[in-house]
């Protein structure tokens, strides 16, 4: 049995998400087996296509093993003693209203999913455990012909579709975490931006962990048609116990011809204690398909939770003139293990991509980068460019880079600059000498470190961010 | 001018790994004073002035460091700072990414305390005193001293030191790497500050920022030792003839 961490911690006290919400729960016997992938699709009212999907992914799955390639030491999991749906028991209210204890929840947690209260410039969708509970401004978006609902309901009202585009960037095939995925998601969420329209204002989903021994396995699918514009923004967190609890999401991008989707996430799950407790598996399949001419496709990523982190949001850049951006900052600390990156697949003409990643390791934590760029014998003039800093901070963490790049034209031009430092001592006593303690003056040496990569982010979105990271940082140092 | 001592260095000894590189300074700053500090290459000067900051690379092995008849021994850099002691840098390192503007309201914030203007206030200031020292604004977007020449580094020192207002202010080497028009700039800046709140320990090579910075006394260190103390006019016998002078007048002891 899983129990919550106790408090005393300077590190349990900082995270302050990880508070457990007491509310009942419809929740469906552990383990994992075809009758289970049945149920959770009945729970939720599918189609017959998409049981089937979802039975041939886990067939699928049964022949594949679990990788163990990436720089991360953690047991066999068992995947019996997982569950694999937990929706809460709301409380019947006025139609459209969240039950007031998981209200409660996402105020404390700083997610807006109240329509009046709402911040203009942003659409929520809040999903807790196994389903979504509230998405918001749906209204003002179906004016201009945008889709931003529940993956269930996406599967339930867009059947046609979520159909054409599921499986159609990360195939249930791909690897172990997707099959299993495939055919255990139980929600996420859907986004359909018609042809010449600029989303107005930011979508973003926020994913929370609440039961004990669940775990969460969602599904977002973002399709931009030709010309259209949108920015996605993903939060997570967790309660703080003592087991680890297993996240394996995807999330699917499609690009039509001239179109643009900029996805920005900040990882916070619960990290595990200072010995290495407890803590989130966050095993992400993400991946953008640049499938239109002219197409661009940008991930951004802060990433400073999790137990262990095993992500790699890459970019297929099929049309011609298309453009991949991965911009990351992957912070680790006590016993984290961070192994992620990205891919880039050049198979058009003149497709581009840029990759920015920034690795800080404090305590004992392996930061790992791990990076892909190939590029297809057709893509003449393709361009990437690589900048892959690592900093250290303290004597007891690693970091590691393994950039892998394979041209298969001889036009392409690809370029790989690679720094690990240590935190200077003389720019800590620079800063030092002009009145900042140290826990100041390594959370500005580190924000500037990551300040290519912040900028990309939506401007609430990366204040929010720079706060997380001087928070972990103030506990690591010192 | 005032008899209190502000600063004082007692016999002060210092070591950075195995060099005993300071063997027994002592020097006293009276409020308000200005001293001049010279001496050859690597004769110690910059480690005294780091050690006076409180970098912990060097090791103090002995003697100490007064401040209002307080030790600094034992006080982290940023409780010196926010004491008043500042540090004029002779080679100010680059924290890239961070840019000027957020690390000016940083330390001010640090050292002063948050400016009861906001924000606004805060960057009119800033703004005020960039213009005495004709920095451009742009650099408030720069990375700290990213890409700076050697001049834009020590404008900007002295941009810090007149938005920090400390008590005491050691500059090492201020005027190496201006030209001309920066010197008498930066020396302006410098003289902005100076009066009774304002002690200075001012450590160069030349004759010429003296002539903008007039110091009341000036000292040379040689060896790790205060070899000379006297009037601010022996720098004129220290132009004409080196620090053989030094050593002539005090023979072979600290030769
Ligand atoms: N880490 C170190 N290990 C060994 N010797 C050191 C170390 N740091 C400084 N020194 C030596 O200490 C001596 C004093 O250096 P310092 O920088 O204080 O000289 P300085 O008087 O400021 O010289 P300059 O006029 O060239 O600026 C030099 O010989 C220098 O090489
Ligand atoms: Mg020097």
């Amino acid at each position: 049995m899983a129990h919550e961490l106790p408090g005393g911690n300077k590190l349990l006290q900082d995270y302050k998400f990880g508070f457990v919400t007491d509310i009942a729960a419809d929740a469906i016997p552990l383990g994992l087996n075809e009758d289970i992938v049945r149920l959770i699709s009945a729970k939720k009212g599918e189609p017959g296509w998409m049981t089937d999907w979802r039975l041939a992914a886990y067939r699928h799955w049964l022949t594949l093993r679990e990788p163990h390639w990436a720089r991360a030491d953690y047991p066999p999991i068992d995947y019996q003693a997982s569950r694999y749906y937990s929706a809460p028991r709301q409380r019947a209210g006025k139609p459209g209203e969240m039950d007031p204890e998981l209200a409660k929840t996402f105020e404390r947690l700083g997610v807006p999913v109240h329509e009046r209260g709402a911040l203009a410039g942003v659409a929520v969708d809040a999903v807790f455990d196994s389903v979504s509970v509230a998405t918001t401004q749906r209204e003002r978006l179906k004016q201009q012909g945008i889709i931003f609902c529940s993956m269930s309901e996406a599967i339930r009202e867009h059947g046609d579709l979520v159909r054409q585009y599921l499986g159609s960037v990360v195939p249930p095939t791909d690897n172990f975490f997707a099959a299993l995925n495939s055919a255990v998601f139980t929600d996420g969420s859907f986004c359909f931006i018609p042809r010449g329209v600029r989303c107005p204002i930011e979508l973003s989903t926020y994913f929370r962990i609440n039961a004990i021994s669940t775990g969460q396995f969602e599904r977002t699918l973002i399709v931009a048609e030709p010309e259209s514009f949108v920015s996605y923004i993903e939060g997570c967190t967790a309660p703080a116990r003592d087991e680890n609890q297993l996240h394996a999401a995807i999330v699917e991008l499609v690009a039509l011809e001239g179109a643009q989707i900029k996805y920005a996430t900040v990882q916070n799950w619960f990290a595990g204690d200072a010995g290495g407790k407890g803590g989130i598996y966050n095993f992400v399949t993400k991946r953008g398909h640049c499938r239109g001419a002219r197409s661009r496709i940008s991930w951004t990523q802060v990433e400073v939770g999790a137990a262990i982190t095993w992500k790699y949001p890459s970019v297929i850049l099929e049309g011609a003139d298309s453009v991949g951006e991965f911009y990351s900052v992957a912070f680790t600390h006590d016993r984290m293990q961070a192994d992620t990156g990205t891919k880039m697949i050049h198979i058009g003409p003149r497709t581009r991509s840029t990759i920015v990643s920034k690795g800080i390791s404090t305590g004992h934590s392996a930061n790992t980068y791990r990076g892909m760029v190939k590029i297809l014998p057709k893509a003449a003039h393709a361009r990437n460019h690589t900048q892959c800093d690592s900093m250290l901070i303290g004597s007891q963490c690693s970091a590691n880079t393994f950039p892998l790049i394979e041209a298969r034209n001889a036009t392409a031009i690809t370029e790989h600059e690679a720094t690990t430092s240590r935190i200077s001592e003389e720019q800590l006593f620079y800063l030092r000498s002009r009145g900042l303690d140290e826990e100041a003056a390594t959370a500005l040496i580190v924000h500037g470190f990551c300040k290519e990569v912040l900028k990309e982010l939506p401007m609430e979105f990366a204040v929010e961010a720079v706060k997380l990271l001087e928070l972990k940082l103030e506990h690591s140092v010192g | 001018m005032s008899a209190d001592v502000e600063f004082e260095l007692r016999d002060l000894r210092v070591k950075n790994g195995a060099k005993q590189i300071l063997q027994g300074v002592d020097l006293t700053l009276r409020r308000g004073e200005t001293h001049a500090l010279m001496g050859p290459n690597g004769s110690g000067k910059s480690t005294l002035a780091n050690v006076i900051m409180g970098h912990p690379d060097y090791e103090v092995t002995g003697g100490d460091i007064l401040f209002h008849g307080q030790s600094l021994l034992g006080l982290a850099p940023e409780e010196r700072a926010k004491l008043g002691v500042f540090l004029a840098f002779q080679y100010p390192v680059a924290v890239p990414g961070v840019s000027v503007a957020r690390f000016l309201k940083a330390a001010v914030e640090a050292v002063r305390g948050k400016s009861s203007g906001g924000a606004g206030g805060f960057l009119k200031g800033v703004r005020e005193q960039m213009k005495f020292l004709e920095i451009t604004e742009a650099f408030l977007d720069r990375g700290l001293n990213e890409g700076f020449s050697g001049g834009e580094k020590k404008r900007l020192e002295i941009l810090q030191m007149l938005l920090l207002k400390p008590a005491l202010g050691v500059l090492d080497e201020t005027d190496s790497g201006l030209d001309i028009d920066a010197l008498r700039i930066v020396a302006a800046g410098v003289n902005r500050l100076r009066g009774p709140d304002l002690t200075l320990l001012v450590i160069t090579h030349y004759e010429r920022l003296l002539k903008l910075i007039e110091p009341d006394h000036l000292h040379v260190l040689m060896n790790g030792r205060i070899a000379f103390s006297g009037g601010p006019d022996a720098v004129k016998q220290l132009e004409l003839h080196g620090y053989d002078w030094i050593r002539d007048q005090v023979g072979a002891e600290v030769v």
